[in-house]
């Protein structure tokens, strides 16, 4: 692996004094890939992809963009009518997203549906955690940018939060503010913060792929390579497939770009941000709507802990619990094609989640608030009590020998031990 | 897979179907939904109509703009609804808008031009508010400003009906089917010939809401025409490497034996 055999004395030359052109050779070419990979691990290099395209779009949207309360809106409605494709920029920008959000979310269902943060991928499960974190933070604070007026009152709403907190919550909201209401200090740090944290995501990313190849991928076996008949190199196998990938998930998003650019959006936020009129209904972006219905579930007070402190509390926890995902499911087997009873659960949690985001978007009626009750209620059943208990209950199916052997027929030992994705 | 799959979103669908749908106030606040006539901007081949964006300038010049801004649309970039250069400059000279200060340090009053923003009716949102009770809206963006869009603005445009027996109005308050809480304060704008159209059309109502949302679609997404030329291209582009892309991983793919 080590040792760059090549020809061009150029390369060779600047090889033995910056690996360079070493390192592409063993991390993107003949990095040693578990060979029965599925169409969802294309997931992790179409979040990368994103991650570039809202890097560049954003720079470019940052050559034009006036991070001031009074010029914020119009610069942004310049953009959009004066700049040569600046439409396209910020639609891309805007569009992207949204679908930052999905790749990511499809990412991290695959991540728990196969196992994928159990030993010894629990760095690399955590880094993603972080970035993840990151993401949130990075694309709240962007959605204020164009100061229309979801940005105004969505980052009143969400910095207030931390008012919740008892004594200190108050100076914490200012400090967070600049000032004593959201304004020209908070647009301001928001806009530098909003350059910042991709480029800092960026850099985990980098992480995250040093710890994948160095415990190398997880696959939909859930079991260890055991020989190099379970592997292929990296190019132009996997290559070619992230390709494929990149390539529909082009059609969908451009789709977007180009003919439902504004259908993700409120139409609220392109009324100029105005600190005198509170819109009938602040609801935050989708990819947030499950946060926001465990915030609001939360609706009595107990003991002096208020019902918004518990509420904040829970909606932090909802993420934090993440991190110790790998021992709350204490199952050896990672994945959920061998274990019966998770297989189903992990659909449940998928279903539930997509419920907290329907709920989350409603107005607080009595009924939407006990669905969301109950519905909160679940998220965390699933994590504290279902794993930990099927991890010592469930009677996993038997696994396949290697990789090679359950894709043979001949040579596996119990008939096709696993169903067609 | 499939299965467990199918369940997971019956499961969710079951929630979601138990829950409460969303807006739905009962009560005389409640909105009928909203009308929805055919634009010729609408769907993946939508374009503009010419013929409909230059009319729907005209009802915007002779009726909205007595009272509304459109102040993020340059009068430049009118050409795009039809009009010559000549027309433009003469229509940016209809008003005058304050610049300065000269040589003296005062400021003074020149007929506006070409490159300005549509020049408004009133100096500020308080002059308006004071002559009609509420600032009337700036209209540049109001195609998206709003749940609906342009069907909204048409629904407004054609919801003045007599207030229904027992509904009582506000002074100065005009009853309208869509607009939330009923009680506009804009009188209804659009009457039978309002309008002279240059190119002879009958301006009854129908006629002037469908052609001034278009054009106001307009003045919000200027961009659409290219936006939509652009996207069919770059699609056709995408798929066809897509396709090239899937062919070549079958290829290489062939002799690696796996079941995912």
């Amino acid at each position: 692996m080590s040792g760059l055999k090549t020809d061009n004395r150029v390369i060779g030359w600047i090889d033995e004094r910056l690996p360079v052109f070493s390192m592409l050779q063993n991390s993107a070419v003949e990095y040693p890939t578990p060979k029965n990979l599925n169409y969802w691990w294309n997931f992790g290099s179409l979040a990368g992809f994103m991650l570039v395209v809202m890097i560049v779009t954003g720079i470019f949207l940052a050559m034009h963009y006036v991070p001031n309360t009074k010029m914020a809106f119009g610069s942004v409605d310049h953009i959009m009518r004066d700049v040569n494709y600046g439409w396209l920029i910020r639609y891309l920008h805007m569009n992207g997203a949204t679908m930052f959000f999905i790749l990511v979310y499809i990412h991290i269902f695959r991540g728990l549906y196969y196992g994928s943060y159990k030993s010894p991928r629990e760095m690399l499960w955590w880094i993603g955690i972080v970035i993840f974190v990151l993401m949130m933070a990075t694309a709240f604070m962007g959605y204020v940018l164009p100061w229309g007026q979801m940005s105004f009152w969505g980052a009143t709403v969400i910095t207030n939060l931390f008012s919740a907190f008892p004594l200190v919550g108050r100076a914490i909201v200012h400090w967070l503010w600049g000032g004593f209401s959201v304004g020209d200090p908070t647009l301001n740090r928001f806009f530098a913060l909003h350059y910042l944290l991709p480029f800092v995501i960026l850099g985990l990313v980098f992480v995250h792929l040093w710890a994948l190849h160095t415990v190398k991928s997880n696959n939909p076996l859930g079991i260890d390579v055991k020989s190099p008949q379970d592997t292929i190199p990296f190019h132009p196998y996997y290559t070619v497939k992230d390709l494929v990938g990149i390539g529909v998930f082009l059609l969908i998003y451009l789709a977007f770009v180009f003919f439902h650019p504004n259908l993700f959006g409120d139409p609220v936020n392109y009324i100029p941000a105005n600190p005198m009129a509170t819109p009938p209904h602040i609801e935050p972006e989708w990819y947030f709507l499950p946060y926001y219905a465990i915030l609001r579930s939360f609706t009595h007070d107990i003991f002096g802990f208020t019902a918004k402190l518990q509420g904040v509390l829970a909606m932090f926890a909802s993420i934090l619990l993440l991190f110790f995902l790998p021992w709350l499911d204490g199952s050896r087997v990672r994945s959920a094609r061998f274990r019966p009873i998770y297989k189903q659960v992990f659909w449940l949690l998928v279903a539930d989640v997509v419920a907290l985001g329907y709920l989350g978007s409603l107005p607080p009626k009595p009924a939407t608030v006990t669905y969301m009750q109950i519905a909160t209620a679940y998220y965390f059943f699933h994590f504290l009590v279902l794993l930990p208990l099927l991890g010592r209950f469930e009677k996993p199916r038997p696994l396949p020998t290697s990789i090679s052997a359950a894709v043979l027929p001949a040579a596996a030992g119990s008939p096709r031990p696993m169903e067609k994705v | 897979m499939m299965r467990s799959l199918l369940i997971g979103f019956a499961v969710a669908l079951a929630m979601i179907a138990g829950a409460p749908p969303a807006g739905a106030a009962p009560g005389p606040n409640r909105i009928p939904p909203l009308l929805r006539p055919h634009f010729s901007f609408q769907g993946v081949f939508g374009r503009y109509n010419k013929a409909a964006l230059k009319r729907g300038f005209e009802v915007f010049h002779q009726v909205c703009s007595n009272c509304h801004a459109l102040n993020r649309v340059d009068y430049h970039s009118l050409s795009a609804v039809g009009l010559t250069k000549a027309q433009i400059k003469a229509l940016a000279a209809e008003r005058q808008i304050q610049a300065g200060p000269n040589a003296e340090g005062k400021m003074f009053m020149r007929p506006g031009r070409p490159s300005d923003p549509y020049i408004p009716p009133f100096p500020n949102a308080e002059a308006a508010a004071a002559v009609y009770g509420a600032a009337p809206p700036d209209l540049s963006l109001m195609a998206v400003q709003r749940k609906g869009g342009p069907d909204f603005i048409y629904s407004i445009l054609m919801g003045f009906v007599p207030a229904p027996k027992g509904v009582s109005l506000p002074p100065n308050k005009f009853y309208n089917e869509y607009f939330p809480g009923h009680a506009i304060s804009m009188p209804p704008p659009l009457a039978p010939g309002a309008v002279t159209y240059a190119d002879g059309t009958k301006a009854t109502v129908p006629q002037m809401a469908h052609d001034v949302v278009t054009f106001l679609n307009w003045a919000a997404q200027p961009h659409l025409d290219e936006r939509k030329a652009l996207g069919l291209r770059v699609l056709g582009f995408v798929a066809f490497l897509t396709i090239l892309f899937y062919a070549l991983k079958r290829q290489i793919w062939k002799n690696v034996d796996q079941r995912d």
